[in-house]
C-alpha cells in the first residue's frame, strides 16, 4: 500500500507540476519551482504521460480489434461425414454411367465403368474446386469449369488440374455400394 | 417561385448557401471534340444510384439463406407487381456500370486524365472499380443458383490459391471451407452494407477531388490552348453541362429500361452442392477475359502451379494499373506513349479474350 501509495503521488506529481496554462498554448512552460529538482525534467515527463496515454490506446485498440478479428473467423465446421457411406446401390447404375454422391460435407463421384466395374472418388475438381461429372462419350470424368479431364482412377490426364481427384475404397455388399476413404499406410 | 426563394433564403441565412454553391458556378467544363468523354463518369454515378434505389425495393421481399434465396427471388419475380422488373433493371444496372466503369478508366487513360495533380483522382477511381466488380461478384450469388454457385466456388477457390494469406482469406469470404449459406449470408453483407457504405464514401471522395482540380484537358490540347489562348473554349458546368448530362442519364434510363423489360434477367436452376458443374458453365462477361486466360495456362509452368502463376500475375497487373500516374516522372511524354500503347494492348487483350471466351466451348 505504502509503495503503491508513493507511487501514485510521482504519477500526480509528474502530472500536476506543468503550469495549466500550457495545455492551451500547446507548449510545455515549467513551473519555475520544478526547474531544480533533480530527475525531474519537462521530457521526461511529457513522455510517460504519451506513453502511458499511447499504451492505453493501444491496449483499448487491440482489446476491441482482438474480439473482431476472432468472430471473423468462421468455426470449424463439424465433418458429420464417417470414413465409409453407402454411395448408392448397384441397381441405380448402368454400365458406362456415373453419379455424385455425398461424402460427408463433400460430393463423391462414384462411375460404374463399361465393364461393369465400380469405381469411387472425390468430385471436388483439384483445379478450382468445382464439382466434376462422367462423361460417357469420352469414358472418362471431366470438369465442366474449366475442360479438366481425369481417367478412371482419378489421374489428371488432361486440362488444368494440378493433382489428380481423391481415390476411394469401393465394396459392394449385397446391393449397397459402399464407399470409404483409403487408410493411409 | 416566391416560396421557393424565400426558402432559399431562409437556408442562405443560416448556412451560408449562396457561399457553399458558389465554386459550383464558378465550375467549367472545357470544351472540345472529345468532350464526350467527360459524359461516363457521370453515367457510372447515375447507374450506381439506380442500384441503390432498385436494392433497397429488392430488399423488400429477399432473404438471405441457402432454403430461402432462390425462393424469394422467385417469389419477387413471380408474385411481387413489377418484381420482375425491379429485379431485371438491377441486374441490368449492374452490368452496365461494370462496362460504363470500364468504359471510364479506359477514357481516362487515354485522354491522360490521371497525370499530376490528379494521382489520387485515378486512385480512388480505380479502387472504386474493384469495388464495383465486387459489387458484382457479391451480388451473383444472392440468387443462389447454380451459376452463381460454381461462380463463387471458382472465384473463391482463386483467392485461396493466393501465397500465404490465400487461404485465410477464402475462409473468411466463404465463412468456412466450403461454400455453403453461410457464403450466401456473408457475401450478403458485403453486397448490402460494406461495400455500399465504401463505395458512397470513395464516391464522395472521388467527386470532391474532381470539383477540386477541375476537369482535366488533354495534354497536347492544353499545349495547344496555352501557344493560343484564344482558341480555349470552355462551357459553364452550371447549368450547361449539367443539363446535357442529365440528358445522358436520360439516354442510359431509356437503354436500361428498354434491355430490362425486353430481355428479363433469368433466375437460372437453384444450387445444389451435391450437383456436377453443368457442362457449357462461364462466369459474368467481365470475369471472362480472367476465365479464358486461366484456362489457357497448362498445370504446370516451371514447376509453379498454373493458376498461382496467373493469379499472381493478375494481382501484378492490378497493382502496376493502380500505380500508373506514378510512372510519368521524367520523359512524360515518352511514358505517355508507352501508356496509351499498354493501354490499347490491355483493352484489345480484354475484349479479344472475352470475345474468344464467349465462343469457346
Amino acid at each position: 500500500m505504502v509503495a503503491g501509495g508513493r507511487t501514485f503521488t510521482g504519477i500526480a506529481s509528474a502530472l500536476f507540476l506543468r503550469n495549466p496554462n500550457s495545455m492551451e498554448a500547446g507548449v510545455s512552460t515549467l513551473n519555475p519551482g520544478t526547474l531544480g529538482k533533480p530527475g525531474v525534467t519537462p521530457v521526461r515527463r511529457r513522455k510517460f504521460i504519451e506513453t502511458l496515454l499511447g499504451s492505453g490506446f493501444l491496449a483499448t485498440s487491440i482489446a476491441f480489434l482482438y474480439p473482431v478479428l476472432r468472430y471473423l473467423v468462421p468455426p470449424r465446421a463439424l465433418d458429420l461425414g464417417n470414413d465409409s457411406v453407402v454411395a448408392g446401390r448397384t441397381t441405380d447404375l448402368k454400365p458406362n454411367s456415373g453419379k455424385i454422391f455425398r461424402f460427408g460435407n463433400r460430393p463423391g463421384i462414384l462411375v460404374r465403368t463399361a465393364s461393369g466395374e465400380f469405381r469411387a472418388m472425390s468430385a471436388t475438381c483439384t483445379h478450382l474446386s468445382c464439382t466434376v461429372q462422367y462423361r460417357d462419350d469420352l469414358q472418362h470424368i471431366w470438369c465442366a469449369c474449366h475442360n479438366g479431364h481425369y481417367d478412371l482412377n482419378g489421374r489428371n490426364i488432361a486440362g488444368p488440374p494440378p493433382r489428380p481427384l481423391e481415390a476411394f475404397e469401393v465394396q459392394v455388399l449385397g446391393e449397397e455400394i459402399h464407399v470409404r476413404r483409403r487408410s493411409e499406410a | 417561385m416566391a416560396m421557393f426563394s424565400s426558402l432559399r433564403n431562409w437556408v442562405d441565412e443560416r448556412f451560408g448557401w449562396n457561399e457553399l454553391i458558389a465554386p459550383l458556378r464558378k465550375k467549367t467544363v472545357p470544351r472540345h471534340k472529345l468532350s464526350y468523354w467527360y459524359f461516363l463518369g457521370g453515367i457510372t454515378l447515375f447507374l450506381f444510384i439506380i442500384q441503390v434505389l432498385t436494392g433497397i425495393l429488392l430488399l423488400l421481399y429477399y432473404r438471405p439463406g441457402a432454403t430461402e434465396a432462390f425462393e424469394s427471388v422467385q417469389y419477387i419475380m413471380t408474385q411481387v407487381q413489377f418484381g420482375w422488373l425491379v429485379r431485371s433493371i438491377h441486374s441490368w444496372s449492374a452490368n452496365l456500370m461494370i462496362f460504363t466503369a470500364f468504359a471510364h478508366m479506359f477514357s481516362v487513360l487515354f485522354l491522360k486524365a490521371y497525370r499530376k495533380p490528379r494521382e489520387l483522382t485515378w486512385l480512388t477511381g480505380m479502387v472504386l472499380l474493384f469495388l464495383v466488380l465486387g459489387f458484382g461478384f457479391s451480388g451473383y450469388l444472392l440468387p443462389w443458383n447454380t451459376l452463381a454457385f460454381f461462380a463463387t466456388k471458382v472465384g473463391t477457390e482463386i483467392t485461396g490459391q493466393v501465397p500465404l494469406v490465400g487461404k485465410p482469406l477464402m475462409v473468411f469470404l466463404r465463412g468456412g471451407e466450403d461454400v455453403t449459406g453461410a457464403t450466401l449470408t456473408r457475401f450478403f453483407g458485403f453486397h448490402v452494407a460494406v461495400l455500399p457504405g465504401l463505395a458512397t464514401l470513395l464516391i464522395g471522395v472521388h467527386l470532391l477531388l474532381v470539383q477540386r482540380f477541375g476537369i482535366s484537358v488533354p495534354p497536347r490540347l492544353q499545349a495547344e490552348w496555352m501557344a493560343k489562348p484564344a482558341n480555349q473554349r470552355e462551357m459553364k458546368f452550371f447549368p450547361n453541362f449539367l443539363l446535357r448530362e442529365l440528358m445522358a442519364w436520360y439516354v442510359a434510363l431509356g437503354v436500361l429500361g428498354a434491355l430490362a423489360a425486353i430481355i428479363p434477367w433469368d433466375l437460372g436452376v437453384k444450387a445444389d452442392p451435391f450437383v456436377s458443374a453443368p457442362a457449357g458453365i462461364k462466369p459474368e462477361w467481365y470475369f471472362l477475359f480472367m476465365f479464358q486466360t486461366l484456362k489457357l495456362i497448362p498445370s504446370k509452368v516451371a514447376g509453379i502451379d498454373g493458376e498461382v502463376l496467373g493469379i499472381l500475375g493478375f494481382g501484378v497487373i492490378a497493382l502496376l494499373w493502380l500505380l500508373i500516374p506514378f510512372f510519368e516522372r521524367d520523359h512524360a511524354s515518352r511514358t505517355r506513349q508507352w501508356i496509351t500503347g499498354i493501354a490499347v494492348f490491355a483493352l484489345a487483350y480484354i475484349t479479344g479474350m472475352t470475345i474468344y471466351g464467349h465462343f469457346a466451348p
